[in-house]
């Protein structure tokens, strides 16, 4: 048997297929464009699977259109970071428009969570404008923040607020990478905030896209003097951990 | 069965605006109230008609935000709005209004308020302290006396507020019982049911009518008459409500946990429990009531173990399975407050809670529905 999880995001849509052992036999991911459920539909074809389970902010759709359960963003990611990582006490995932923080006891289960979901101050999105507006690549914009020179802060979180302070900095000067650490540590202060209020021990699970960004993973272990685990490929973790609820529903 | 009782409710509702207009015609005088705090048997006993104005619909919401910040409270600015706009039929029909300095937000509110109508604002204490707040307490409530005496030219003696007191207790009653009913497993009447006979009896000017009807959806609860015929006894969780009041049109978040197969059993909050109080009859009237209203437990008070007393007898009496705690957006008093809920429930009964802050517009529904989904998968 083999059991699909899809997690359909904002920004993008991730499927993942395991086998009975829990072994990824399969991958897809695509950017969740204007008709997710077309993109959705498209992606289920490429792979092959028993059972799925639909998780992230298009899983109700999902769930008229394809006839599957469903599971929350929330205990989805729980799960899928605790088979990567055992000894994960703690999520962290910031997605494309929204970031969640989420305690996870040792039986996978959810403990307490907390969500930003109100504005796009933290999140991906917030990170993609911010790294348009300095002429950085998305995919670099950590590595550039990490060649920093000189300390300075942002205090604006509002992303629209952000984005003429950035403006005014370039102004008096300052460089791009100088500029781009600050934003970081910016939303790593606010990150930490919701963080806290579900810190457990042990170590962190950082996962979603902006997972990848070394600038924000070494941030957040400094800031919290913690171990911070990043799976190989972060951001299909919602997914993966749909695969295993499926898999466990039968 | 259901929706003839719902619709004998509207019927009556709608019957009940008819009967205060006639009974103002005939010199009877109508007092708007805003807040739990204010004991309505004042009013009562003056032979008054009392109207609860709190506003619970996001509709005047927009012309409120012409005058007042629209980073204040929807409730507050619901009830300012309904007032300027003209769109409250009760509101049209009060007389005069009391208020009281429950928070900042609403004693402030009451300062422009006063420009539509005649208020008068009562000062309550911020904590239940007998000896620093109940001389203040008491000395407010016989303000508050007079000035019914001079709206309604009664003078109301010990005789009228007793009786005053047995009728507005054996409404009180009335409601404790109808809302004891949903003790039982499975919850014989939906969240939303209930709120929706809250919230249109507390407007019924014949009290009597009221208690009646409280009665009859009580024996037909108990009947079975509300339980849906497709309904897998027992499955559903059982969720408290507490925090802030919720009314019709400000009921979003009971509506989505209902549509995510939960049961919200009981409201810890000014619209539900809270009023499940009794008046002690064997004291002298006056101060009576001024012990027992300064008694509730709302999060005004500073400190207000009350609330997690209350907490903790509901918890255990409707075997509740988890705990949502609502705050409306910039509720300060309630917000902060939420911590301490969270770790009173967390070490007295080992649930989780959900805290969730939020206004009356419907604009993030779908982020209530993530979260609260995403904690009814806790429990």
């Amino acid at each position: 048997m083999r059991y699909a999880g899809i997690d359909i995001g904002s920004r993008t849509i991730e499927l993942v297929v395991i086998d009975e052992a829990g072994q990824i036999v399969g991958s897809r991911q695509a950017d969740s464009g204007f008709n997710p459920m077309v993109r959705a539909k498209e992606m289920t074809r490429e792979l092959t699977y028993d059972s799925i389970m639909a998780t992230g902010y298009g899983r109700n759709l999902f769930e008229i259109s394809f006839d599957a359960p469903t599971v929350t963003e929330i205990k989805a990611h729980a799960v899928g970071a605790r088979v990567l990582f055992p000894g994960g006490t703690t999520v962290l995932d910031i997605g494309g428009q929204d970031s969640k923080a989420i305690s996870v006891l040792g039986n996978g289960r959810v403990k307490k969570f907390e969500m930003n979901d109100r504005c796009a101050a933290g999140t991906g999105k917030f990170m993609e404008i911010m790294a348009r507006s300095l002429g950085f690549e998305i995919d670099t914009f950590g590595d550039e923040a990490l060649q920093f020179k000189n300390e300075l802060t942002i205090s604006s979180m509002c992303t629209v607020f952000a984005e003429s302070e950035v403006t005014s900095l370039i102004a008096q000067g300052c460089s791009p990478q100088d500029i781009a650490m600050a934003l970081h540590k910016s939303v790593i202060g606010r990150v930490v905030q919701m963080l806290k209020r579900v810190l457990g021990d042990g170590d962190i699970v950082f996962t979603g896209g902006v997972a990848l960004n070394r600038c924000m993973q070494q941030l957040l272990a400094d800031k919290l003097d913690r171990k911070v685990l990043v799976p190989d490929d972060p951001q299909l973790v919602g997914a993966l951990g749909a695969a295993f609820l499926a898999r466990d529903a039968g | 069965m259901k929706s003839a009782i719902m619709n004998n409710l509207q019927q009556i509702s709608e019957q009940n605006l008819v009967d205060i207009e006639q009974a103002r015609e005939n010199g009877q005088t109508a007092v708007g109230f805003y807040c739990l705090y204010s004991p309505m048997e004042i009013a009562v006993a003056g032979g008054a008609i009392p109207l609860p104005l709190c506003g619970t619909r996001n509709d005047p919401v927009a012309a409120a935000e012409e005058t007042l910040p629209r980073n204040l409270c929807p409730l507050i600015k619901s009830s300012y709005g309904f007032a300027v706009s003209d769109t409250c039929a009760y509101f049209r029909a009060s007389d005069i209004i009391i208020g009281d300095t429950t928070c900042d937000g609403k004693k402030k509110m009451f300062e422009l308020l006063s420009r539509q109508k005649t208020t008068h604002v009562l000062q309550l204490p911020q904590n239940q302290d007998a000896e620093l707040s109940m001389s203040l307490w008491r000395s407010e409530l016989e303000r508050f006396k007079k000035i019914i005496e001079d709206a309604t030219k009664v003078a109301i003696d010990d005789t009228r507020l007793r009786s005053a007191i047995s009728l507005m207790n054996r409404e009180r009653q009335a409601r404790k019982t109808l809302m004891d009913v949903n003790k039982a497993i499975p919850a014989p009447l939906k969240g939303t049911q209930m709120l929706e006979v809250l919230f249109k009896v507390g407007f019924l000017a014949d009290k009597k009518m009221g208690i009646s009807f409280m009665e009859e959806v009580t024996a037909k609860a108990r009947e079975g008459a509300f339980l849906p015929d497709t309904s897998a006894p027992g499955k559903a969780k059982r969720i408290l409500l507490t925090g802030v009041p919720v009314g019709l049109g400000s009921d979003k978040v009971v509506k989505i946990i209902e549509q995510l197969g939960a049961d919200v059993v009981a409201f810890e909050n000014c619209s539900g429990y809270k009023q499940a109080f009794t008046v002690d009859e064997s004291k002298p009237p006056m101060e009576a009531l001024a012990e027992q209203y300064l008694a509730t437990p709302c999060s005004v008070m500073s400190p207000n173990l009350g609330r997690f007393a209350l907490l903790a007898e509901m918890i255990r009496d409707f075997h509740v399975d988890g705990v949502i705690d609502l705050t409306w957006q910039a509720c300060h008093t309630y917000n902060v407050e939420a911590f301490l809920v969270d770790e009173f429930v967390q070490e007295s009964s080992g649930l989780p809670t959900l805290h969730l802050e939020t206004d009356y517009a419907e604009s993030d529904s779908e982020q209530l529905r993530v979260r609260i989904e995403a904690y009814l998968e806790m429990l």
